[in-house]
């Protein structure tokens, strides 16, 4: 059964709700310290870090939110074909970033 | 002709048509952003040394969305628990509360659009640029005739890469204050919207097609809490799932947030 068919308590929801708020406010507050912070030499290591932040974030959303924890098991095959080929989408983009054909660029 | 699997769970999938539904286009909606999101790295990693802007937005008008949109996230969900215990005064009152909180987030960005499209950069003939908030333009100001003058306030850099990191300290230390500057006196002139540079059009497409999804959204939240009342009275599970579905979306417009606030707004 998942989440969404379960018996549904209000106020169990509402303390998820705030645990889950709680913990945004946090991670967002950790990307914007990290932003500001003089962390590394140039910005590589900070976009890491806030990028890695904003993961947890959204697995919070993903997880609780959208009840991704406990989910179908056709769901979560749409979701892997997602990633499959989002991860196919921007690989091959970046892959050919260099990629011009001769005397398609001038640099 | 009755719809079949709006409450029932197909046997062969496990689950209604319109989650399964929501899940495939969500799935297509994360293949539209992740080409955007591709466009962004190449147009930053392709970017010269230096002329990748920083300190662009406003970080404190990005937060604020950001716990808009998480409050919304969070109120949706209520209203679709609420709706479960068959609560719908509450599922109006937490629903009203996403309106309220979406429609704030739209407000906010408006405005700083209209903080972009106001704000200039112009190339002046000695080869210095001004930078600033349009103040005003005279009456006879023509940059065509060369007739009238135009006031920012701003400040006047040596060199354009100085506008790019408004987080140098040079950049904070910058005195702004009214700049009148006389159209003959302007080589180019353009502000801050779309066009402007590589960052600007990317920004604008990524937040304005999230801004686009939070409006949608919006008005199909909308249609619910205004004339969800009759299938409330008819079939209630029927409608419970369709606030499922919709909350599904406006969590998945959150997501995308997620991802574009520290990437436009932080780095």
């Amino acid at each position: 059964m998942s989440e969404s068919e379960k018996p549904v308590s209000l106020q169990s929801y509402v303390r998820l709700c705030a645990v889950v708020f709680l913990v945004v406010v946090c991670t967002t507050s950790a990307m914007i310290a990290t932003s500001f912070s003089h962390i590394g030499d140039g910005w590589t290591l900070k976009v890491t870090l806030i990028l890695a932040i904003a993961v947890v974030n959204a697995f919070l959303v993903a997880g609780y939110l959208m009840h991704l924890l406990s989910e179908k098991k056709l769901i979560y095959t749409v979701l892997a074909f997602t990633v499959f080929f989002f991860i196919g989408l921007v690989g091959l983009t970046l892959w050919a970033t260099n990629g011009f054909p001769p005397g398609t660029a001038s640099h | 002709m009755e719809i079949p699997y709006t409450v029932q769970n197909r046997p062969d999938t496990g689950i209604y048509n319109a989650k399964l539904g929501i899940w495939l286009f969500l799935a297509s909606e994360v293949m539209l952003f992740g080409g955007l999101f591709s466009a962004y790295i190449l147009l930053r990693v392709g970017a010269e040394p230096g002329m990748w802007p920083h300190g662009w937005l406003n970080v404190t008008l990005g937060t604020i969305n950001t716990l808009l949109l998480a409050l919304s996230a969070i109120t949706t969900l209520l209203a679709w628990a609420a709706c479960k215990v068959r609560d719908f005064t509450k599922f109006k009152v937490f629903h009203a509360c996403t309106i309220l909180l979406a429609l704030t987030f739209l407000g906010i960005k408006s405005y700083e659009y209209h903080d972009k499209l106001i704000h200039y950069e112009i190339a002046l003939f000695n080869g210095k640029f001004a930078d600033g908030h349009l103040v005003e333009k005279s009456v006879d100001f023509d940059l065509v005739k060369k007739t009238g003058t135009v006031t920012l306030h701003g400040h006047i850099v040596e060199d354009r890469k100085e506008l790019m990191d408004l987080r140098s300290p040079e950049a904070l230390s910058a005195q702004h204050e009214g700049i009148t500057i006389a159209a003959a006196d302007i080589k180019k002139m353009e502000n801050y919207g779309p066009k402007h540079n590589t960052f600007t059009a990317i920004y604008f497409t990524l937040t304005g097609l999230h801004a686009l999804h939070i409006l949608g959204g919006t008005l199909v939240i909308f249609y619910f809490w205004a004339f969800g009342g009759a299938m409330w009275k008819t079939d209630p599970e029927r409608f419970t799932n369709r606030i499922e579905v919709s909350g599904l979306f406006w969590h998945f417009v959150d997501l995308v947030w997620i991802f574009l606030f520290p990437v436009l707004y932080l780095t």
